[in-house]
């Protein structure tokens, strides 16, 4: 239990200061920036990020990567609005399993060539990015669906509140407790650990990798799925270059949440929490009347930080154990 | 005598037809085949246009893979450069608009933006020992940030008309672009730093074990430092060409670029695990890609179409050693059952 709590002090505490730092400091120049509407926005525009980066946590705890994300988003965000055309009456219900499905095909790709072909998934999925994104060119051309197209109820979806939470958030908030439940009881969860620490040693402790690996590129392509079903509801419009150049964005924030890109080390509700710290930035910024361009600036300052300040607790952590285990002997 | 003999051939065959059966020797037998192809199947591309267009498409990769490879052989990244070359470009704006400067002193304070940025870099990644993938994901949002704050979303385009002129001029009825004489001189010094220096030799040694090739005398982390110095300040001189060649200086030039290097480099033949590459074999590999998208949209081939064929190059590349590495295990692996079952006495060797 104290370990559990170290390990929570070390990395997802300085991340939730600094959003609420943030939050509280923009409140006080801007009072507005605590407004209802306010906060509905701000919820809104993290949800789908959220989702993304709890998936691109799976996968990089791994010591992986999944750069094609954003390529995946587009093809099951225009595939939702296709759907809808083509099918007016489809239940929404199955709106949503249909892109969950369609993620996680296009995930099993990814994940069958990076463990069958035993390339790191940093190219594979360099590579998988530029097809998929030209399959979605292909298929989209210049169409566009919009959301005047999508029946009402799926759109509302991204504007009704449930106790003030947009209803796309409340699915987001659900996705984060379940995999973090996930990752830390089940024994498939703590083997993604293992497998990013040491992957000789996992194999060699009898975690079967290869079909571990793969599962989370599938359920990081679900997710992603899921992302993209949401992205339709909640944006005006899907096509050809939807989702382009995401991938850096969320791999940015789970980077910022405290996942080690070298993997083995972090938590979703970490990753989740990044994501809504990049999120609530833009907002801030816009909030507080700070000249615009600074944004992308600041988020690159805070990338930076994070691993800086990871890699200060990483050395301090190693320091400790050596104290202690010399104390052992 | 029949041994030697032997012996003598096997040794033969290892020597030459590795070079020829190499990776590298492969991308560019395919580059000289589509060449080959595209010139009798496609209209208009075996012309005098196709030289100079071509090239100047190409010129902005080709440059910037050549660190890039050298980077990727010593087991790092850079994903930073794209940036790089969007700040010196906004740097370059501001700095003629605003200071007064000679064109050429703009131009070689523009690229010193390189050094800093790589020095920065290099400085993270060697001396505070963090992974370059994060360092440089992080550089890549700081440095297109930073040109945001430089020149917003303003754009500076009256550079003098000459410079302009000068990049798109060609050598006489060739059609090579004059620019491609100073980047077949960034190549030639790449690939000798590479080949045919002890620094470079180092840098094979580095991307197999950082710590063999500490033990072997290897000043690491100096070594790195100037990899990053090197991506930096190519990045930068890309940026001023782009700014020059389009006539125009914003934030966002070059913008995407850093993974589409990286995709040349690896079709190139150079490993991500580090250790491996060439840069004979890396320039086939920015040729290749640009060949073939120039000749599929002279061929009317839908643009969208094209991704598709530089994204299946990149994975085909990648996995077709690792399949073949698979098979010929396997075709060892029954090999040695077969002659262990065909001994009497049971071998230590178990499969």
């Amino acid at each position: 239990m104290t370990t559990a709590l170290h390990f929570f002090r070390a990395r997802g505490v300085p991340v939730a200061g600094a959003l609420v730092a943030l939050i509280i400091v923009t409140s006080i120049v801007n009072p507005r920036f605590l407004s209802p509407q306010s906060v509905k926005d701000l919820m809104l525009n993290a949800t789908i990020v959220i989702i993304l980066a709890v998936g691109q946590a799976l996968v990089i705890i791994t010591r992986n990567v999944d750069l094609s994300i954003g390529s995946i988003l587009g093809l099951v965000a225009f595939g939702t609005g296709s759907l809808f055309n083509a099918f007016p009456g489809v239940p929404i219900p199955l709106v949503f399993v249909a892109g969950m499905i369609f993620g996680a095909l296009l995930g099993a790709i990814n994940g069958f060539l990076v463990t069958a072909a035993k390339v790191p998934a940093l190219v594979i999925t360099l590579g998988t990015m530029y097809i998929f994104r030209g399959v979605l060119t292909s298929w989209a051309g210049s169409k566009q669906y919009f959301s005047g197209d999508n029946p009402k109820e799926f759109g509302a979806l991204s504007v009704d509140t449930f106790f003030g939470f947009p209803i796309i958030t409340l699915v987001a908030i659900v996705v984060v407790a379940a995999v973090a439940l996930y990752m830390q009881y089940m024994r498939a969860g703590r083997d993604l650990y293992a497998i990013g620490s040491a992957p000789d040693a996992a194999k060699l402790f009898g975690i079967r990798v290869t079909p571990r690996v793969l599962a989370a590129f599938i359920a990081s392509g679900a997710l992603t799925g899921l992302a993209g079903v949401l992205y339709t509801s909640r944006y005006n419009s899907v096509g050809a270059l939807t989702g382009t150049g995401l991938e850096l964005d969320v791999v940015a924030a789970v980077v910022v949440g405290g996942v080690a890109i070298s993997g083995g080390t972090g938590t979703v509700v970490g990753a989740a929490i990044g994501a809504v710290l990049l999120s609530t930035i833009t907002s801030s910024l816009t909030a507080t009347r700070v000249d615009k361009f600074w944004q992308q600036a600041i988020v690159g300052v805070l990338i930076l930080s994070a691993i800086l300040i990871d890699r200060i607790v990483s050395l301090r952590n190693a320091k400790k154990l050596r104290v202690s285990e010399a104390r052992d002997v | 005598m029949s041994e030697i003999l032997s012996t003598a051939v096997v040794k033969q065959r290892s020597g030459l037809p590795k070079r020829l059966l190499g990776h590298d020797a492969i991308i560019i037998y395919t580059l000289i085949l589509v060449i080959i192809i595209a010139s009798f199947t496609v209209k208009f591309f075996a012309g005098p246009l196709t030289v100079g267009f071509l090239l100047i498409q190409v010129i902005p990769i080709l440059l910037i893979a050549m660190p890039m490879a050298l980077v990727i052989i010593s087991e790092e990244i850079d994903l930073s450069v794209a940036s790089i070359a969007g700040l010196t470009s906004a740097v370059m704006g501001v700095l003629w608009r605003d200071s007064g400067w000679d064109i050429g002193f703009v131009i070689v304070a523009s690229i010193f933006v390189g050094v800093i940025c790589g020095a920065f870099n290099g400085f993270l990644i060697t001396v505070v020992g963090l992974p370059s993938l994060a360092v440089t994901i992080g550089t890549l949002a700081l440095f297109r940030g930073l040109a945001l704050v430089v020149i917003g979303d303003q754009k500076v385009a009256n550079f003098p008309k000459e410079l302009n002129q000068f990049v798109l001029s060609k050598i006489g009825a060739t059609g090579i672009p004059v620019v491609m004489i100073f980047v077949v001189v960034i190549i030639a010094i790449f690939a000798i730093i590479l080949h045919f220096t002890p620094f470079g030799r180092g840098l094979y040694a580095l991307g197999h074990s950082k710590e063999a090739a500490a033990f072997v005398g290897i000043r690491v982390g100096v070594a790195k430092f100037w990899l990053f110095i090197g991506t930096g300040v190519v990045s930068s001189i890309v940026g001023v060409f782009l700014t020059l060649r389009l006539a125009s200086a914003g934030p966002d030039n070059g913008t995407g670029m850093e993974l589409s290097v990286i995709a040349a480099v690896l079709l190139g033949g150079v490993s991500i695990f580090g250790g491996r590459g060439t840069i004979p074999g890396v320039v086939g590999g920015v040729l290749l890609i640009g060949v073939l998208t120039y000749a599929l949209r002279l061929a009317k081939v839908p643009e969208t179409a094209l991704i598709i064929v530089t994204g299946s190059l990149l994975v085909i590349s990648v996995v077709a050693p690792s399949v073949t590495a698979w098979a010929r295990e396997r075709m060892r692996l029954a090999r040695l059952h077969k002659e262990v079952q065909g001994s009497s006495t049971p071998g230590p060797i178990s499969a």
